[in-house]
Order: C-alpha cells, then sequence, then structure tokens
C-alpha cells in the first residue's frame, strides 16, 4: 500500500529496499512524510528522475516499520529533521542528508556521490 | 541556441499566484508556459493544512497545490519545474528566457510570480547544523525534540503558534525575539504567554549555532547592550519571515526597499507586457486567497495587453 502522493517508486518493506540497492548501482532515496520539508525533495527527485539515467529514485514513508532501516541507519544518527535522504553506492550508504534540499543541494550530491 | 518556441505567456513561478495565472491564461486559448526554479505550490506545499480557503474544506497544502497544478494542465498550460533561469531579457516586445542548461523560450507576455522564502539568519553554523537541531517546521520536527528544550526565533504569528505546538513535545521553549514586542496577533501572543513551558527573551538575536555532530548551544546579543550570551540548547526552531524570490530581477524590473515588485493596481510593472502577482509583489497582506487574486488580475492584464 503507497502512503506517499508522488510519482517515484515506494519502497513498501526493508527487503525490497534491500534487494533494489544491490541490484543497482546508484540510488537516492528519501524517508519522509508528506510534509512541507518533505515534498519539495520529491519534486526535486521527479525532476531529476527524467534526466539522471545513472540514478535511481524512490520514496519511503517515514512512519513504516519498515523503514526503521533507513532511521536506524548510522549515517542518519543525529538527524533531527524530515525528511532523510539516503544516497546508495553499490548497496552501501554513501551519503546522507536530513531536512529539506533543494534542486542545486541535491545535484551537488549527486554529481559528487554518482558522478554528473 | 535553437528556440524552441513561442508562447503568448510565460508565468515564473508555481505557486498560488502562478498556477492561478497558468489556469486562466490557458482557459483563455492563451498558449502558456509556467517555469518554476522550486516546488510546484511554492508556499502552499510548506503549510500542513490550509483551513481557510473560501469553499474547499480544510485541505493539506500539497493537496491544494496539487489540484491547481492539474486544473492548469487540463486546459493545456505546460509546466517546467525544477529548473534554473540564467537570464531574462524583458525589454522589447518579445521577451527571452535562458536557462542554465542552454534551452531557450519566448513569450510576448510575462507574468512574476517567483514567491517567497522562509528567511534564514545566515549565521554561522546555520547550514551545517540544518536537520541536527536547525528546523523550520514543528509540525515536521518536533517529535524529534521530546523531552528536550528547543529555542524559537521570531514575533510573529508562526512563531508563536509554532511555538506553543512545540510544547506538546519539548520540556521547555525559549522565544528569542529581536524587538521589545510582538508582531503577532494578540490571541497568539496570549496563548504563548500563559503556556508555562514557555519563556521570552526580548530585544534578542542569535548570532551563532555551535555542537559537536548536533546542535548543542547557540550564542545571541542582546541588542540594547551588545552584551553576548551563551545558552545551552538541543533545537531552534526560526520563523524569520519571509523574503521575496526578487534576486534575479533586480536591475530588470523596478523592486522596492524591500526588494518586492513594484506594481500597478493592474499588476503592470514598470516594464510594458510584464506582470507581477503574488508574494513577490509589493503589498500588505499576503495569503493563498490573495495569490490567486493576483494572478487572475495579472493573467487577465496580460490577456488585454496581448489583444491591445
Amino acid at each position: 500500500m503507497r502512503h506517499l502522493s508522488t510519482n517515484l517508486h515506494e519502497f513498501e518493506s526493508a527487503a525490497e529496499l534491500e534487494n533494489y540497492i544491490n541490484e543497482n548501482e546508484n540510488v537516492m532515496v528519501c524517508c519522509g512524510r508528506m510534509g512541507p520539508m518533505c515534498i519539495p525533495v520529491y519534486g526535486v527527485m521527479e525532476e531529476l528522475e527524467e534526466e539522471r539515467e545513472n540514478v535511481k529514485f524512490a520514496v519511503m514513508a517515514f512512519d513504516s516499520p519498515e523503514a526503521g532501516i533507513i532511521r536506524n541507519d548510522p549515517a542518519c544518527r543525529g538527524f533531527m529533521g524530515l525528511p532523510f535522504t539516503m544516497y546508495y553506492k553499490n548497496g552501501q550508504a554513501a551519503h546522507a542528508t536530513s531536512s529539506i534540499q533543494n534542486m542545486q543541494q541535491v545535484t551537488t550530491i549527486l554529481d559528487e556521490q554518482f558522478g554528473a | 541556441m535553437p528556440q524552441e518556441e513561442i508562447f503568448d505567456v510565460i508565468i515564473v513561478g508555481a505557486g498560488a499566484a502562478g498556477l492561478t495565472a497558468g489556469i486562466y491564461s490557458s482557459r483563455a486559448k492563451l498558449s502558456t508556459l509556467i517555469l518554476n526554479e522550486g516546488a510546484i505550490g511554492g508556499q502552499m506545499v510548506l503549510t500542513e493544512e490550509i483551513a481557510n480557503y473560501p469553499g474547499v474544506d480544510t485541505k493539506k497544502g500539497y493537496m491544494l497545490a496539487n489540484t491547481m497544478k492539474m486544473q492548469a494542465k487540463q486546459f493545456g498550460c505546460k509546466i517546467k519545474s525544477g529548473l534554473q533561469i540564467k537570464s531574462y531579457d524583458l525589454e522589447g516586445e518579445v521577451k527571452h528566457f535562458v536557462l542554465d542548461d542552454g534551452r531557450e523560450f519566448s513569450s510576448r507576455a510575462v507574468i512574476l510570480t517567483p514567491g517567497g522564502r522562509p528567511r534564514s539568519l545566515g549565521i554561522p553554523g546555520e547550514e551545517s547544523f540544518k536537520g541536527k537541531g536547525i528546523s523550520y517546521c514543528a509540525t515536521c520536527d518536533g517529535e524529534f525534540f521530546t523531552g528536550k528544550e528547543v529555542v524559537v526565533v521570531g514575533g510573529g504569528n508562526s512563531a508563536l503558534e509554532e511555538a506553543v505546538a512545540l510544547t506538546s513535545y519539548a520540556t521547555r521553549v525559549t522565544i528569542v525575539h529581536q524587538f521589545d514586542h510582538f508582531q503577532a496577533f494578540k490571541h497568539a501572543v496570549e496563548q504563548a504567554e500563559k503556556n508555562p513551558k514557555i519563556s521570552f527573551i526580548m530585544e534578542s538575536e542569535l548570532r551563532s549555532f555551535k555542537g559537536d555532530g548536533v546542535l548543542q548551544e547557540v550564542t545571541m546579543e542582546h541588542l540594547p547592550k551588545g552584551k553576548i550570551t551563551t545558552m545551552r540548547t538541543d533545537g531552534v526552531f526560526i520563523f524569520a519571515g519571509y523574503i521575496p524570490n526578487t534576486e534575479d530581477l533586480d536591475g530588470i524590473v523596478e523592486l522596492n526597499e524591500r526588494k518586492e515588485i513594484v506594481t500597478d493596481t493592474d499588476l503592470k510593472t514598470n516594464l510594458p507586457g510584464v506582470f507581477a502577482a503574488g508574494d513577490c509583489i509589493v503589498k500588505k497582506y499576503r495569503q493563498v486567497t490573495t495569490a490567486v487574486a493576483d494572478g487572475t488580475i495579472a493573467s487577465l492584464s496580460a490577456a488585454e495587453y496581448l489583444r491591445s
């Protein structure tokens, strides 16, 4: 069952996320709610999904028990702002951010972590 | 660089004003393009719930924005979002836009609705501790501060209402405000004053954020005496007002001293064929409803300009 009103792929289980990041080299996952800090990040991802073919974009509902795989990731230690956004490279967490990010901030991270 | 298409109207921004202008212009059979740099919906999506939009039951901000976007698209309005406008040429009969990726767009009329954004404090540590103690949304992040002590910066309705909301989570909320009085409505001030978890530090401004990985303390200046003090805190929520997104328009259209676009009652700017609407223009009240009204007026004015 989808919880987030976006056009992005939504993970419903931790196992699905694990399979996905292992099967895809570069993955960005935004874990949030339909709130004011999260929606702009989903919008950025929807725009980038068309032009960044080397990256897979997905979301996960923050309040799902399955999202513990992101909430409890060591990369998110100390995070106190939604959304938690993870960048996975070859199945491993390469970078993570907390709170709202704009297009420029996201593209900078994508360039640094996954290449332009 | 080849031009993609010449439109009747190009609208800059896809907040309430821009989407409304898109609805009206495209429904009037004007070829219409919205160029949007931020999130579609603008500050509507930054609003958890909108309860005072006439004719609509209390609704999530993003849902109202999504409805407006769908309406505009249904009438034929094209929307390109998540882009960066590199240059504007608005002086001739045909207006030109160049994006940072090299794409070019032209139109005979332009409606500027770039909106505004929450004002950041611009002090050391703010960007580093965003999401690690610094927040701009109590509804979103309040629960992370359960059992902790937080500071709220600001003196408007948002600051005081969010401070009261934060007392559901935090053990103590300290409101820091630069003036000796609040700009918020009396009711909001009273609600904050009678809450035993809330205390006030007036005539003071934060100067820096410090911590080891997460925010741990702030320094602040008591403005009348210039005295700097340090305060331990687990979090800071910033509600310091809004600023118009007009930096790129400075020197292109007339702005006032607050960098708001100057318009007449038909929402014409100083440039022929260029109109402006929404939170970016000189006006007193900034609501979704006023932005919608502005978008309507600007669109009708642009249509009249194109007919003449």
